[in-house]
């Protein structure tokens, strides 16, 4: 059974001094889905996140990652299992070229990232995939600009191709299209559809246009419990869900 | 995006102006001493290579360390030691300096690394006192009166150190190692980690990087070269006292490495010169006592309006008028 699932927490929790922000969540990825989380603001989402790729350490619960129980492994080594997380706010590395920012991602598997006495030319070799990378979420012309300097939207598209260099097989994505104008968020809603061919996506979105096209499946959180869960249209009709969460956008 | 776009050529010469800088430095620090005083060039270096080393903890590394004295230190006693108890040769005892400061950088990374910003600089700084006290009661440190007339020995067994001119060059080599191997770091593939780190950590996390372990290394480096800058400054004074292990000398080494520019890799070394420069021409003088209160002004008035340092800020005026 749970050859199924990439993922799957069972009764995650987590509370903060006696408020419990994730409350019993159990919650199965399939693999090759595209599974959204939504939920009102302060539902527990992020946390949520920060559990599973243990930024924070679950106060009860297991997490399980292609079966295997990772609930007391370090982030570094959940990240090298192929679980890679982007965050709600861009996470880029500010004042590296484009092209660089990739690179990092690229060059952990040629192990030779403690060889300070190497040249970075050594570094050279990774252009070809980085300069890929970029064409492939439309970055192919910003490669030797600086980071800070690209408009947000472009952030977040570096942000999928250097999460994208790790070739993982589960992807978390905080938000991806919070904050962009109309344009960008169709860009990136294209480039997530593109990306999820072969792997697993796990994110967080709050624009409900972007979840209906392209979730195969939908959790609600409130309040850190899962409210429902299931595929949009069996979630959309949920009353609960309606009045929660929904009731204000969904027509 | 055209502004920040370098093609290939521009790529190129910017490499090549580079080498000729370099070029340049290293001529000026070959015939330097025939026109200043080797001593005080030794100092000025000893002093550069000791703010380098503490640049690449704060500039790339992004962490700010308060008790780099205690390697500093324990360099020059270490090497004083083992030239006057053992008889071996300067290299050797620079050598033997060198590694002891770099396990101290072990011991204090291990303790410290977990912790960042304040936490970090505090623990340093107490870690610092231990060893200061340490060596305040340690029998081969010659207490009060430190280690005096160590001799400089032959280099190899066989050149005299005695005179100023050969240790000079020595002393010389020595930096451009030490600054060679700094340089090589910041551009190595350990750098680009080092950076990315510096840049924006749960990122770096979040990517597979074991990011303590990163700044470990970085702190073993930096604690070793600090370790070389004195164990060298101990041969050119034949001394190693307790000055150096004292908290002012890691205030000393933050003062030039600000002053100078952080994270520039020449901007420490600009720092060093003008630090130990000011020190000795003041304390001649009639405004002796008055040296810490002009260093500290300078200072202020360095976090206050030159923020970026002396190299970054002719840095910042080269890019926005010849670019
Ligand atoms: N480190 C923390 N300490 C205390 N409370 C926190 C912490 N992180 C999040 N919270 C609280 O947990 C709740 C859930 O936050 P979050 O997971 O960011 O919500 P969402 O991402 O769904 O908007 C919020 O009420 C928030 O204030
Ligand atoms: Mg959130």
């Amino acid at each position: 059974m749970s050859q199924d699932f990439v993922l799957e927490t069972q009764s995650l929790t987590k509370e903060f001094k006696g408020f419990t922000a994730v409350d019993d969540v159990n919650l199965q990825v399939q693999r090759g889905h595209i599974h959204a989380l939504i939920g009102p603001n302060g539902a527990g989402k992020t946390t949520c996140f920060n559990l599973l790729t243990k930024f924070l350490t679950p106060t009860r619960g297991t997490i399980l990652f292609n079966g295997k129980d990772i609930t007391h492994s370090s982030p570094t080594d959940i990240a090298k299992m192929g679980m890679v997380r982007s965050f709600q706010i861009s996470a880029v590395f500010p004042h590296l070229t484009v092209m660089d920012n990739v690179r990092i991602a690229l060059q952990r598997k040629l192990g030779t990232s403690f060889h300070f006495w190497k040249s970075d030319k050594s570094l050279d070799v990774l252009n070809d995939r980085a300069m890929e990378l970029l064409e492939e979420v439309d970055l192919g012309k910003w490669a030797d600009t600086i980071t800070v300097e690209m408009p947000y939207g472009r952030k977040r598209a570096l942000e999928l191709a250097t999460t994208l260099a790790l070739e993982p097989e589960l992807m978390l994505l905080d938000e991806p299209t919070q904050g962009m104008g109309h344009e960008d968020v169709e860009r990136v809603m294209h480039l997530i559809k593109k990306v999820s061919a072969g792997r697993t996506i796990l994110m967080v979105e709050h624009n409900l246009h972007v979840v209906s096209s392209l979730s195969d499946r939908i959790t609600v959180l409130q309040r850190g419990a899962v409210l429902t869960e299931g595929p949009y249209e069996e979630v959309s009709q949920n009353p609960d869900v309606r009045e929660a969460y929904m009731g204000s956008e969904a027509a | 995006m055209t502004t920040q776009t370098l093609d290939s050529s521009a790529m190129d010469k910017s490499v090549s102006k580079n080498r000729m800088l370099y070029a340049v430095l290293l001529f000026l620090g070959l015939v330097a001493p025939l026109a200043i005083y080797p001593v005080f060039l030794m100092k000025v270096l000893c002093f550069a290579l000791f703010a380098c080393a503490f640049n690449l903890m704060l500039g790339y590394g992004g962490l700010l360390s308060f008790g780099h004295a205690a390697f500093l230190a324990t360099g020059g006693y270490i090497t004083g030691h083992v030239v006057m108890q053992w008889g071996v040769t300067p290299e050797i005892g620079i050598l033997i300096g060198t590694l002891c400061s770099a396990a101290m950088g072990f011991v204090f990374g291990k303790l410290a690394i977990r912790r960042q910003g304040i936490y970090f600089a505090m623990i340093t700084l107490a870690l610092s006192q231990l060893v200061f006290f340490l060596y305040v009661q340690a029998p081969f440190t010659g207490g009060e009166n430190g280690l005096q007339g160590i001799p400089r020995g032959e280099l190899f067994g066989v050149i005299s150190l005695a005179d100023n001119m050969p240790m000079y060059y020595f002393v010389f080599a020595i930096f451009v190692l030490g600054f060679a191997l700094i340089h090589r770091t910041i551009h190595s593939p350990f750098g680009q980690i080092l950076k990315a780190i510096r840049e924006n950590e749960p990122r770096a996390v979040s990517l597979g990087y074991d990011v303590d372990k990163y700044k470990l290394v970085a702190f073993v480096i930096s604690a070793g070269l600090a370790g070389l800058a004195g164990s060298t400054k101990s041969l050119v004074f034949q001394l190693s006292s307790l000055t150096d292990a004292h908290w002012h000398m890691s205030g000393e080494v933050i003062l030039m490495t600000l002053l100078g520019g952080v994270g520039t890799i020449f901007g420490p070394v600009v720092g060093a010169a003008t630090v130990v420069t000011l020190q000795n021409y003041l304390s001649q003088g009639p405004l002796a006592s008055w040296v810490p209160v002009i260093l500290g002004l300078i200072f202020v008035i360095c976090v206050l309006i030159f923020r970026s340092g002396i190299v970054g800020e002719i840095q910042k005026f080269a890019k926005k008028n010849f670019s």
